[in-house]
């Protein structure tokens, strides 16, 4: 009987992959288990039971307690090849973007990264990703005995959780010290923002050069009740804003009623992450920037004039 | 030091169309991916601090490369490998990283590999992190900050939720982040100069592999579809004076529905 292995270095990820897992299972005639590594490992095998897998395995083996990319994907070798496992499912976050990688080489097997759809077709896993920078999706699927599936973070919900018993296997790794070394750990400012769930979404690009006008923009986020989010420049060079409210191919997908962008090009990069956006607006001051090809109403102009007079005619609304 | 430096050239994205919800890739002009220009300024940005070295670049893609190779040449790599033979044509990511490891291990001098930590088409990640593995090497990731000194490599990687500074010994492979650096433009000097600079092509057999283990045969991956999703916007400019434009705005947001609800 195939076997599918989820892992995430964040739980909550994990758990809705097993949560989906489960019906996958049910159509493949699979069964679906976890990988629980490092500290902490074995205490959240009933979670990871009440969301759906029927077997852990658990190592809290020394090494694991740092993330370092090839030792995690050594011991998700050794648990992936000595059982049934077909599919490793992993969460496309950083860590497992770069974990994918490297296991897929381990497994001799083909790879999927930034999934953001999965369903079963034809005895296999197919997969939904961004292509040509945002311009298709591709739909793919992995052709190898074995297959690696890195999925985007809140594609599919946890489901419910029930009170099941599952198998834990205690898995005895072989693991080499790191041969990278954490000195550091500086932490972000804590951003939490959930930028895929917002009704109503502004962003800024790189057209708002002055920080200070930050605060007209949060004005008139604050009257019609939006988010804040932005393109790279903001978030990775300016560091105005955390990765968290960066909205894009490797940002956010946001699904708002309203977007509006301001001083923002509107690269493929960025737009793939709005294009669900019910209604899409834009400040530019370039009547031939891209982002006018996909905007429903467009103003050319200076948002530093623009979105004061926004602000006004708001307000005078009540 | 010896430098290798993973570079793809791809269509301008900016520039495809799409008709029919497929993309139109004749006529594009080809250009470098963007993180592959920061890897590749990474990499002059290196052997300028540290005098001796030597960069070699790597591409795998169409004979167009000839010509596009002048730029990174130009910016500052010594040496350039191209892998344009037709039998790569169709590889995914895990041929690609094969393909990679190959050449370089023919190259046989590394100390430091540098990629883009994904390509601007793709973005698929895998490629850094398959090529560590195939090389048996170290890999840091997501790199934002770099230092070369004695052997060692310091870096600073961007991640979700925190900065983490590491170490690692050299040889290791490191794929950057777009904020590391700010690309040179060549100058146009530099790209006359470029000309003479050694180019090899390579093919499957150069590098040890069949022509059958290489390309779209070997690819692990199957596409089974891909589409532009639809898109359907008014495109409607708004006109007259700002106060003008304003109302019209506002009018029409609410006329939709999505705002003062
Ligand atoms: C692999 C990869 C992944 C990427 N992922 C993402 C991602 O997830 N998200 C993302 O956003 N980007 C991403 N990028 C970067 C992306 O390609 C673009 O560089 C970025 O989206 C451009 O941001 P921008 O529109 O803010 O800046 P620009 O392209 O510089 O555009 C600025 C715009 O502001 C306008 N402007 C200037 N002044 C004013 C003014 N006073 N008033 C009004 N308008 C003004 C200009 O006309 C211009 O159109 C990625 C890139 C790569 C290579
Ligand atoms: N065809 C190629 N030739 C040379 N380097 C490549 C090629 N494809 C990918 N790379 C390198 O691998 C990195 C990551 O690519 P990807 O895994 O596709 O996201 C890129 O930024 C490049 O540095």
């Amino acid at each position: 009987m195939s076997e599918i292995l989820v892992f995430c270095d964040k739980d909550e990820t994990a758990f809705e992959l097993v949560s989906k897992s489960r019906e996958f299972a049910k159509e493949l005639g699979a069964t679906v288990s976890a990988a629980l590594l490092g500290n902490g490992a074995a205490g959240k095998a009933d979670d990871y039971f009440s969301y759906g897998a029927d077997r852990v395995y658990v190592s809290e083996h020394s090494v694991l307690s740092d993330f370092y990319v090839a030792t995690y994907a050594d011991a998700l070798q050794q648990i992936a090849e000595g059982e049934d496992v077909e599919f490793v499912l992993l969460g496309s976050t950083k860590r497992g973007k770069e974990l994918a990688g490297r296991l897929a080489q381990k497994l001799n097997a083909g790879a999927i990264t930034d999934a953001n759809d999965v369903r079963v077709s034809d005895g296999n896993l197919v997969a939904d990703r961004y292509a040509y920078g945002g311009n298709t999706l591709a739909s793919v699927a992995v052709n190898t005995p074995k297959k690696v599936i890195s999925v985007m973070p809140r594609t599919f919900e946890a489901g419910l959780r029930e009170a099941k018993e599952g198998e834990v296997v205690n898995v005895d790794l072989d693991l080499k010290d790191p041969e990278v070394r954490v000195v550091e750990r500086r932490d972000k400012a804590g951003d939490e923002v959930n930028l895929d769930e917002a009704e109503m979404l502004l962003c800024v690009g790189r057209g708002v050069q002055n920080k200070e006008d930050l605060e007209m923009i949060e004005e008139l986020a604050d009257l019609i009740g939006a988010e804040i989010g932005c393109t790279k420049t903001p978030a990775s060079d300016w560091e105005w804003f955390s990765e968290e409210r960066m909205v894009g191919l490797s940002g956010k997908k946001c699904k708002p009623s309203l977007y509006i962008s301001i001083g923002i090009s509107g690269q493929i990069q960025h737009t793939v992450g709005v294009m669900d956006s019910k209604i899409i607006a834009t400040i530019n001051t370039d009547e031939n920037a891209l982002m006018f090809n996909i905007t429903d109403y467009g103003i050319v102009g200076d948002y530093a004039v623009v979105v004061p007079k926004l602000v006004e005619k708001l307000k005078s609304l009540g | 030091m010896d430098i290798v430096v993973c570079m793809k050239q791809m269509p301008d994205l900016q520039q495809i169309r799409i008709k029919d919800r497929k993309p139109i890739l004749e006529n594009v002009p080809l250009v470098w991916g963007d993180l592959d220009k920061n890897a590749i300024e990474e990499a002059a940005l290196i052997k300028e601090k540290v005098g001796e070295a030597k960069i070699t670049v790597v591409a795998k893609g169409s004979d167009k490369l000839q010509q596009g190779i002048l730029e990174p040449l130009a910016m500052g790599a010594d040496e350039a490998v191209l892998l344009t033979d037709p039998a790569f044509e169709g590889s995914d990511s895990m041929g690609t990283a094969k393909v990679l490891a190959k050449a370089i291990e023919k190259i046989g001098a590394y100390d430091l590999v540098i990629l883009g930590e994904g390509s601007t088409d793709n973005y698929s990640g895998l490629v850094g992190s398959a090529l560590a593995e195939l090389l048996n090497l170290p890999e840091i990731t997501y790199v934002r900050e770099l230092n070369v000194e004695n052997g060692k490599v310091t870096a600073v990687r961007n991640m979700e939720e925190s900065f983490e500074v590491v170490e690692a010994n050299l040889p290791v492979v490191i794929t950057v982040a777009q904020e590391i650096n700010e690309p040179r433009l060549p100058k146009f000097m530099a790209i006359r100069k470029a000309g003479a600079k050694p180019r090899h092509e390579w093919g499957p057999a150069d590098i040890g592999l069949s022509a059958d283990e290489v390309g779209e045969n070997a690819a692990s991956v199957d596409m089974l579809s891909n589409l532009a999703p639809e898109q359907d916007r008014k495109n409607i400019i708004l006109e007259g004076d700002l106060d003008e434009k304003i109302d019209a705005l506002v009018d029409a947001l609410i006329k939709e529905g999505v705002l003062g609800r």
